[in-house]
């Protein structure tokens, strides 16, 4: 569904990617581990449009998308979901939902209520004052709405308490229940361990291992690049 | 000095119309700032344009107001869309003296662009018939012109508040000030956002200065006067914030009018003093956000 073929992309003059490979197929979850600053979010930003591409190919379903500006990405399938959550402060919760919806798929505003109980009772909030779960999980369905086919997942669980953690974690097995293919940035091994199909691990902007997850879990490579 | 009920309701309400006026022509250069973060040097230019093509449109007939007021706001809309396109667009990634260069040479070419078509003479219409005459309010006389200015912004106040809350286009607008990139990963078409948002806030300078014109001479160096105009009403109500510029617009319109009747050679005075007061207390505006808040 989703190809990436020797990426170059960075901040300005500074590169971070230097030349990644990556696939995402039909129904999988894919983990993209690696510790701080490996360049993880600076690869679902250049997917998603955020980060501009210097070279190589993004291709969504056999499509070169590299060279679209994100909302025409976004409006072809792709759903980003930001590490930094970004909810709109000045908006309500529901506005924050109102803005991204776009029909043409399962998921409306009120199937992500009754997926996140907790965003209906507080709809009529500001984003500026949710707790960080609040957020975490407003971001996510903020994206939901949009009806994506794919999902770019940055570090969902950060900075959540494991309750949470675990809140998402079941919302990830379901999406990936609903054959929903997800791109999962993440450090905590253990959370992805039982989530993720496949893995590729990152240091400073280029793959270093990949394969299959129960693999990779097991592989001391795996904990010495992610410094456990 | 008379104080009597008529005199003071007589004040209240120039000072509304002096409000009307500067709303109009303020809210756009909020609006403008908030969603493409460009300060907008020739917004007083665009004022002043409305006003001549209003002039234009009604060949000297006064009794052409209202289908010229809907020409000139279609025009600015028109212009307002052309310009982001073809001159600011090219200037959103370079750095933020480059769109204040742009904006300042728009107001140079404008300028000397009106001179070259309607000459450097002042222009002026009067009101149409039926609002030619003063009213009676209180048994104090108030031209009937100023009542129906009033309404007019008014109407504009409401119609903006109501699109900006009740609309898709409206939600998006109020987040595009916040976080422009996470809107456009959305999926929300961003660029022509930004065009809409340029094109309504020049059609809105526009009609200010066509609505005022019956009221008012305009000459090719009112572009620099409601320039700044427009910045002391965003710098009191708090640059970004439509509200803002309403209450700015009331205070100032209000002040300058009672302004005169206490010290009338120093009335202009008691606005400068209002600004640096909301300057020293409020430097963000009344209504505006302190920069920690914006993203
Ligand atoms: N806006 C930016 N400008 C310049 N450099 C940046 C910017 N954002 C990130 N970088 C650099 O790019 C590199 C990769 O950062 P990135 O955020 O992609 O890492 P990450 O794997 O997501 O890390 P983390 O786990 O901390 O989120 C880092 O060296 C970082 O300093
Ligand atoms: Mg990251």
């Amino acid at each position: 569904m989703l190809r990436v073929e020797e990426l170059v992309a960075g901040y300005g003059r500074i590169r971070v990617l230097h030349g990644l490979d990556l696939r995402l197929d039909q129904g999988e979850v894919v983990a993209l581990l690696g510790r701080n600053g490996a360049g993880k979010s600076t690869l679902l930003k250049a997917i998603i449009g955020l980060v501009p591409v210097r070279s190589g190919r993004i291709r969504l379903e056999d499509r070169p998308i590299e060279h679209l500006p994100a909302y025409r990405r976004a409006a072809l399938g792709l759903g980003y979901v930001p590490e930094e959550r970004r909810i709109f402060p000045e908006l309500t919760v529901r506005e924050n939902l109102e803005l991204a919806a776009r029909p043409g798929g399962p998921w409306s505003i009120e199937r992500v209520y009754a997926l996140f109980p907790r965003l209906a009772e507080i709809e009529h909030r500001p984003g500026g004052y949710l707790s960080g779960g609040e957020q975490q999980m407003l971001t996510l369905a903020r994206t939901l709405v949009t009806n994506p086919k794919i999902l770019l997942l940055d570090e969902p669980t950060e900075g959540l308490a494991p309750i949470l953690v675990r809140a998402i974690a079941a919302t990830i097995e379901r999406l990936k229940g609903e054959g929903m293919p997800i791109l999962l940035a993440e450090q905590n091994l253990a959370f992805t361990g039982g989530l993720a199909d496949r893995a590729y691990v990152l240091e400073t902007g280029e793959v270093r291992l990949a394969g299959p997850m129960n693999a990779l879990v097991q592989d001391p490579r795996v904990r010495e690049l992610l410094a456990l | 000095m008379n104080l009597d009920l008529g005199f003071l309701l007589q004040q209240f309400l120039t000072g509304l119309a002096t409000a009307s006026t500067l709303f109009l022509l303020a809210v756009g250069l909020s609006l403008i700032f908030g969603a493409l973060g460009i300060v907008n040097f020739a917004h007083g230019s665009f004022y002043m344009l409305g006003a001549y093509l209003l002039y234009w449109a009604v060949r000297g007939n006064p009794e052409g107001l209202w289908w010229g007021l809907v020409e000139v706001a279609a025009i600015g809309l028109t212009l307002g869309a052309l310009v982001e396109r073809a001159l600011l667009r090219p200037v959103y990634p370079r750095p933020e003296h480059h769109q204040i260069l742009l904006t300042y040479a728009l107001l140079l070419v404008i300028e000397d662009g009106v001179k070259l078509l309607f000459g450097a003479a002042y222009k002026s219409l009067g009101p149409p018939q039926a609002l030619a005459h003063p009213v009676w309010i209180a048994g104090a006389p108030f031209p009937a012109y100023y009542l129906v200015q009033i309404l007019l912004a008014a109407l504009v106040a409401v119609l903006l508040w109501l699109f900006l809350k009740r609309t898709r286009m409206g939600l998006w607008i109020r987040a595009i000030t916040q976080d422009r990139a996470m809107l456009e990963a959305l999926g929300v078409p961003v660029p022509r956002l930004l065009t809409a948002v340029f094109a309504l806030g020049i059609a809105l300078a526009a009609l200010g200065g066509g609505v005022t014109l019956p009221m008012q001479t305009v000459s090719p160096g009112a572009a620099v006067e409601a320039v700044i105009n427009a910045f002391i009403v965003v710098v009191v109500g708090g640059l970004g914030s439509i509200w803002g510029s309403l209450l700015g617009a009331f205070l100032i319109g209000e002040i300058q009018a009672f302004g005169v009747m206490l010290w009338p050679e120093f009335s202009i005075a008691f606005v400068y003093l209002l600004m640096a007061g909301v300057l020293l207390i409020r430097p963000w505006g009344l209504l505006g956000r302190p920069p920690a808040l914006r993203t």
